[in-house]
Parts: C-alpha cells; sequence; structure tokens
C-alpha cells in the first residue's frame, strides 16, 4: 500500500462531511491559535517588561535598609521605617579604596507631601536626592537644569519637577522655571523639569518632584537617614565583585562582623530580571495551560468525528478487510485522517493566531509601547506536534474499533 | 484440490442462546469448478461462504485451502490469502461511494504487498474492466452507475488480483432479472475460461446456471450432484421477453 493512498482517501472523506470536518477543524484552529497567541503576547509583554527594567541600566547595584532575604522583598518594602542606611555609608561606598569598580553613585529619600502651587493643591511623590542623580538614572533635563552639588550642601530650597508633574500644575502655557511653589510649608524654586520617562518597572520619574537630598532629610522630612542608595558601576561584568565590595564596605561602617546580622540588603539589577522573568514566565506557562484545555476539547470533538466516521463507513471497513486490508491498514487509514484533520486545524491555527499577535502588536505600538512582535519558531513547533499528537491520540481509540470490526458482521451493517 | 472442508461446525452464541448453523459439513472444491451453494434463508449457506471466503472462523472442522491449513493462520495471514487468492462477488456490490469506478477495481491491488508499478495496475484495471464490458465507464463514480453495472464493476474488483477462486453471495440478488442474466453470463464465461467459481443462491433458476449444486438444510448438505439440465446464460435473453 503506498503512503499516497490513505491520504488520498482522507482528502476524500474530509469533503464528503463538508460542515462536520469544518467544526471539527474549528476546534482545533482554536486551540492552536490561543496557544499560539499566548505564547507570543506572553513573550512580548515580557520583552517589553525586561527591555524597561534594562533601561534602567543593569549596570547599577541598589542598597535597601534592613536585612531581607535573597529572593524576597526588603523589610522596607512592609512599610517598615528602617534607619541603618546613612549618607555617610555612601560617601564610603564612593571611595575608590573601598569598591573600586563603582564610578558613581546617588542617595534618596521619599515620601509624599501636598504640592501647591497658587490655588491648586495635590498629594505629590518627591524624592530627595543628589545631585549624581542624573548621571546615576541617565535621566535628562528637558527644561532649565537640575540642582549642582553646591546648592546639595547648602541646603537650596530648589526643585526639580518630572514632567508630569509639571504640566498638572503649569499646564502647556506656563514656564514653571523661576516659578515658586509650595511642597508641605516649604517654599521651593523650580529650577529644571525633567524630560519624559515613562513608567519603569518600580517607580515613576515623570510624576515625582525632585529636591537636594539634605533640603529634603533636614527641612522637609526632618530624619537623618536615607531609604535607598543607587551605585552605578564601570562594567556589567564588574557587578558581582562589587555587590561583594559594597557590603563588606558596609559591614565595616555598621560594625557588623557576621554576616548573618547584616542591617542592610544589596540587590543588584540582574536579580530582578530573574525575579520578573520567573514571574513573567510563570504567568505565561499558566496561560499556555489553559490554551492547552482548549486544545483538548478539541481533541474530544475529533474522536466524536471520528466515530460518526467509522460507523458511517462500517461497511467500507468490512469490504476493505475482505479483499485483503490487514487490521493494521484499516487503523493506520482512520489514524491517518484524525491527524490531517489535526493538523490543517494546526496550520491555519498557527496562520490565525500569528496574525492576532501580530494585530495586538500593531494597536500596542499605536498606544506607545515598545510592544515587539514575536512568534517563536518553538511554538509553532509546539503547535505542530501538539496537533499532531491530539489527532493521533484522539484518534486511535475510533481507529482501533474500525480495525477490530469483524468483517461479516461489517459487510452485514446497515 | 483447491478447497476441501471436514465436519465443518459454526456455533453462534447470541445472549445465552448457542444456534448451530453449521453441524458437520464436509465436501472438496477442484479447480476449474462451478459449484452453487442452496438452500432457503437459515440453512446455513451464507456461513459457509463465509468460513470458505476465510471471513470467518469455524467453531470445529477442517479446512484447507489450497495446501494452507486455515486453522493455524493468523488474521494477517487470512487477510493476504483472501487478498491473493480469493474474490468477492457480494448481493449488495459494495462499491466505495465517492470513487471512481478505476479506484474500486484497483483497490484490491494497492493491498497487494507484491506491489505493481503504476503502469502495470492500469493496464491491469483495464484488461478485466473490458472482460465486463465496462472499459468505457472507467472514469464514471460508481454511484453514476446502473445496479447490473455496479455488479460488474464488482466483478472485475473481484478479478483484478487474479484470483483462484470466485465466491459470489447472491449475486442476482439485488438486481432485475435481465441485469441477472447478464451477470450470470459473464460468470459462465469466466468457468469457460478456467476460473473456479462458488455462488450462493436461493433460486433453483439462479443455481441452474452452475455445473454442480450442493444443497443445504438446517446447517447439513442434503443433496451434493451434477446439474442435470444446465442453463446457458447467452441466449437466454429472447426467453424473458
Amino acid at each position: 500500500m503506498r503512503f499516497s493512498d490513505p491520504l488520498k482517501i482522507s482528502y476524500r472523506n474530509i469533503l464528503a462531511a463538508k460542515v462536520r470536518s469544518f467544526l471539527t477543524i474549528l476546534g482545533i484552529i482554536i486551540g492552536i491559535a490561543s496557544v499560539i497567541i499566548i505564547i507570543a503576547i506572553g513573550t512580548s509583554a515580557q520583552q517589553l517588561i525586561l527591555n524597561q527594567i534594562r533601561g534602567i541600566g543593569s549596570n547599577l547595584i541598589g542598597v535597601l535598609p534592613g536585612a531581607s532575604e535573597e529572593k524576597g522583598p526588603p523589610a522596607g518594602a512592609f512599610g517598615v521605617s528602617i534607619t541603618t542606611l546613612k549618607y555617610a555609608d555612601l560617601q564610603a561606598i564612593l571611595k575608590k579604596q573601598n569598591v573600586p569598580n563603582v564610578v558613581d553613585g546617588a542617595a534618596y529619600v521619599n515620601g509624599n507631601k501636598t504640592a501647591k502651587f497658587q490655588d491648586q493643591s495635590k498629594s505629590t511623590a518627591f524624592t530627595g536626592t543628589t545631585a549624581s542623580y542624573i548621571n546615576v538614572e541617565s535621566a535628562s533635563v528637558a527644561n532649565g537644569r537640575f540642582f549642582t552639588k553646591e546648592e546639595e550642601a547648602d541646603l537650596s530650597r530648589v526643585a526639580v519637577l518630572g514632567s508630569q508633574v509639571a504640566l498638572d500644575f503649569f499646564g502647556t502655557n506656563i514656564d514653571p522655571i523661576g516659578k515658586r511653589f509650595k511642597v508641605g510649608d516649604q517654599s521651593l524654586t523650580v529650577i529644571g523639569v525633567l524630560s519624559s520617562r515613562g513608567s519603569t518597572a518600580f517607580s515613576n520619574q515623570d510624576k515625582s518632584i525632585f529636591i537636594p537630598l539634605f533640603t529634603a532629610q533636614k527641612v522637609v522630612l526632618g530624619i537623618d537617614h536615607i531609604n535607598f542608595l543607587r551605585l552605578k558601576v564601570d562594567d556589567e561584568k564588574n557587578i558581582d565583585r562589587s555587590v561583594a565590595d559594597i557590603k563588606a564596605t558596609l559591614r565595616d561602617q555598621h560594625q557588623i562582623r557576621n554576616s548573618a546580622n547584616d542591617d542592610f540588603t544589596v540587590r543588584d539589577q540582574r536579580a530582578g530580571l530573574d525575579a520578573i522573568t520567573s514571574i513573567t514566565n510563570a504567568i505565561k506557562y499558566f496561560l499556555t495551560a489553559i490554551a492547552a484545555i482548549s486544545l483538548l476539547v478539541g481533541g474530544v470533538g475529533i474522536m466524536n468525528t471520528m466515530l460518526i466516521s467509522v460507523n458511517e463507513r462500517i461497511r467500507e471497513v468490512g469490504l476493505r478487510k475482505a479483499i485483503g486490508a490487514k487490521n493494521s491498514t484499516v487503523m493506520f487509514q482512520f489514524l491517518i485522517e484524525s491527524a490531517v484533520i489535526t493538523l490543517i486545524g494546526g496550520v491555519v491555527g498557527i496562520i490565525f493566531g500569528a496574525l492576532v499577535s501580530f494585530l495586538a502588536a500593531i494597536i500596542m505600538q499605536k498606544l506607545g509601547y515598545q510592544w515587539p512582535f514575536i512568534v517563536t519558531l518553538s511554538s509553532v513547533i509546539l503547535a505542530v506536534v501538539i496537533s499532531t499528537m491530539v489527532g493521533i491520540f484522539f484518534g486511535l481509540y475510533p481507529a482501533r474499533r474500525a480495525a477490530k470490526y469483524n468483517i461479516v458482521e461489517a459487510l452485514r451493517y446497515e | 484440490m483447491l478447497i476441501s472442508v471436514k465436519n465443518l461446525c459454526k456455533k453462534y452464541l447470541n445472549e445465552g442462546v448457542t444456534t448451530e448453523a453449521l453441524s458437520g459439513v464436509s465436501f472438496s472444491i477442484e479447480k476449474g469448478e462451478f459449484v452453487a451453494i442452496m438452500g432457503p434463508s437459515g440453512s446455513g449457506k451464507s456461513t459457509l461462504m463465509q468460513i470458505i471466503g476465510l471471513l470467518d472462523r469455524p467453531s470445529d472442522g477442517e479446512y484447507f485451502f489450497k495446501v494452507e491449513y486455515i486453522r493455524t493462520l493468523t488474521d494477517d495471514e487470512l487477510a493476504l490469502i483472501r487478498n491473493q487468492n480469493i474474490g468477492f462477488v457480494f448481493q449488495s456490490f459494495n462499491l466505495l461511494p465517492r470513487t471512481t469506478v478505476f479506484e474500486n477495481v484497483e483497490l484490491p491491488l494497492l493491498y497487494d504487498e507484491r506491489s505493481d508499478s503504476r503502469k502495470n495496475i492500469e493496464k491491469r484495471v483495464g484488461e478485466v474492466l473490458e472482460a465486463v464490458s465496462l472499459g468505457h465507464r472507467v472514469n464514471n463514480f460508481s454511484n453514476q452507475l446502473s445496479g447490473g453495472e455496479q455488479q460488474r464493476v464488482a466483478i472485475a474488483r473481484a478479478l483484478v488480483n487474479d484470483p483462484a477462486i470466485i465466491l459470489a453471495d447472491e449475486p442476482t440478488g439485488n438486481l432485475d432479472s435481465k441485469a441477472g442474466l447478464q451477470i450470470m453470463k459473464i460468470l459462465q464465461r469466466l468457468n469457460d475460461e478456467g476460473r473456479t467459481i462458488v455462488m450462493v443462491t436461493h433460486e433453483t433458476y439462479t443455481s441452474e446456471h452452475a455445473k454442480r449444486i450442493i444443497q443445504m438444510l438446517d446447517g447439513k448438505i442434503v443433496a451434493d450432484g451434477a446439474v442435470k439440465k444446465r442453463r446457458i446464460a447467452e441466449g437466454e435473453e429472447r426467453l424473458l421477453k
């Protein structure tokens, strides 16, 4: 028996019951298309998030006050105010003999105060930071300038606005530079507006007011600790070494002998990337599993169609066996038929899924996201393999039934 | 000797009741014979035909086909013998729907593992269709044919593998008398050419076209002998008018 014969027979039988075949194939199309769409959109979303994090810079190291589990959230994240991190720690880290690969660093304190300009007032986030912020964060100023080291040391009452804050308070018509406005009950002069950056993974620079670190600590908040340190390393490959150096320096600063008693947490960007990758992967796999359920339903549809087909063709099976078809040949015939149905569904599903993913990418790009269109080869291969397996698996029972049929009874079947 | 059966029995178990369709049937068939198996319905003639045709296995008794002792063969081995040695003609034709005459006739060749070249298959199908005078219908679909034509396609299909024996189960049962006669004419001609034919029928008239009649009743052979006044289908048409 030539291989083309069962294919020809399958083709003819699928055409003979057009509506039924179409509905069965539709079930597979939906299943396969959802697998492709979910994997494609999941991969794109993951890429978007990872790109945003990389945008901050992968050569950055963060230091938070308080101990934490290696992968868990830092203690400060639970709203507990921890005061162990000081400006002196930044100065110690920036010394070449302590951490040779760190090229710059910024300290941060954060808060929320009511900001007022003329008759407008709004609760606004503010960040007290060092003049090095611009360099460490690779931020840029759209209008005016950032504050200087001198202004930082002088407790100058100046402020640089995030682009959204500037827009909220001054609109597009008023130039905010030189205007005075209030954060809490302190009056500050606006000296600059930052370029819009959009939301990055954890914070939104556009919605914050930036004021010199000491001004924020001493004048606005009345504290002397800091919330966060961010350090820039000369090269990504020196991250591990620098993390170790920073830990040693801070232990020295805080007179800690045993690393179990650390009162700080050092995180590099990679740890964050890893965490986010594993979270987005988990979501992606979860959604893929849901899509797989629809494939399962499609598979049951195939089994149903094939059983009907076997029942309709019992006499044909009887005849084929009478003139010399072996049981295995009959079984092969029906398996090929269900595999052809699912393969057609698989191919159409892949095309349809890719098309939907492509449209989604275009819409997301129109909305301003850097949303890549990604349909991976592995997801296509997965879809083809799954659909064929579904066809063979769910075709097996009807095919065995056909092959096992008693010839005499089959020939007599009406 | 082509077929030899000894003390053949076939029992069916149906909802706890055993019925005996064949009880101790013995006979043999030589090459070149034209045998009609006759009997009323329920006499066991169809069961006998199915066992001779290797479509079913006997409950007891011995069966030799050519030199093969059938009892010890596997299903696949039986399928091979059916494919290469037996041509079936059924009462209800059993052509495949949505398929051309050519595709119906070539079917046994497709299951033949001595697989022939495409060209030889086409040549062979053409030959057997000419033998049943349907060479001009080769590309028609089977449902476009009349009953008589369909049965002739079925005969062509039975002939295509050049089988040792043709088994015809009520071949004229679904046909009008004219078409039936034509089938008998073809079977007689094939027999004249040396082909062994075994035909099951319940009509005395049809059975008289054979050379030998095996008469069955209640699962037993009650008579087995040569036809006294054999009918020749050629030229019988005028009797129908």
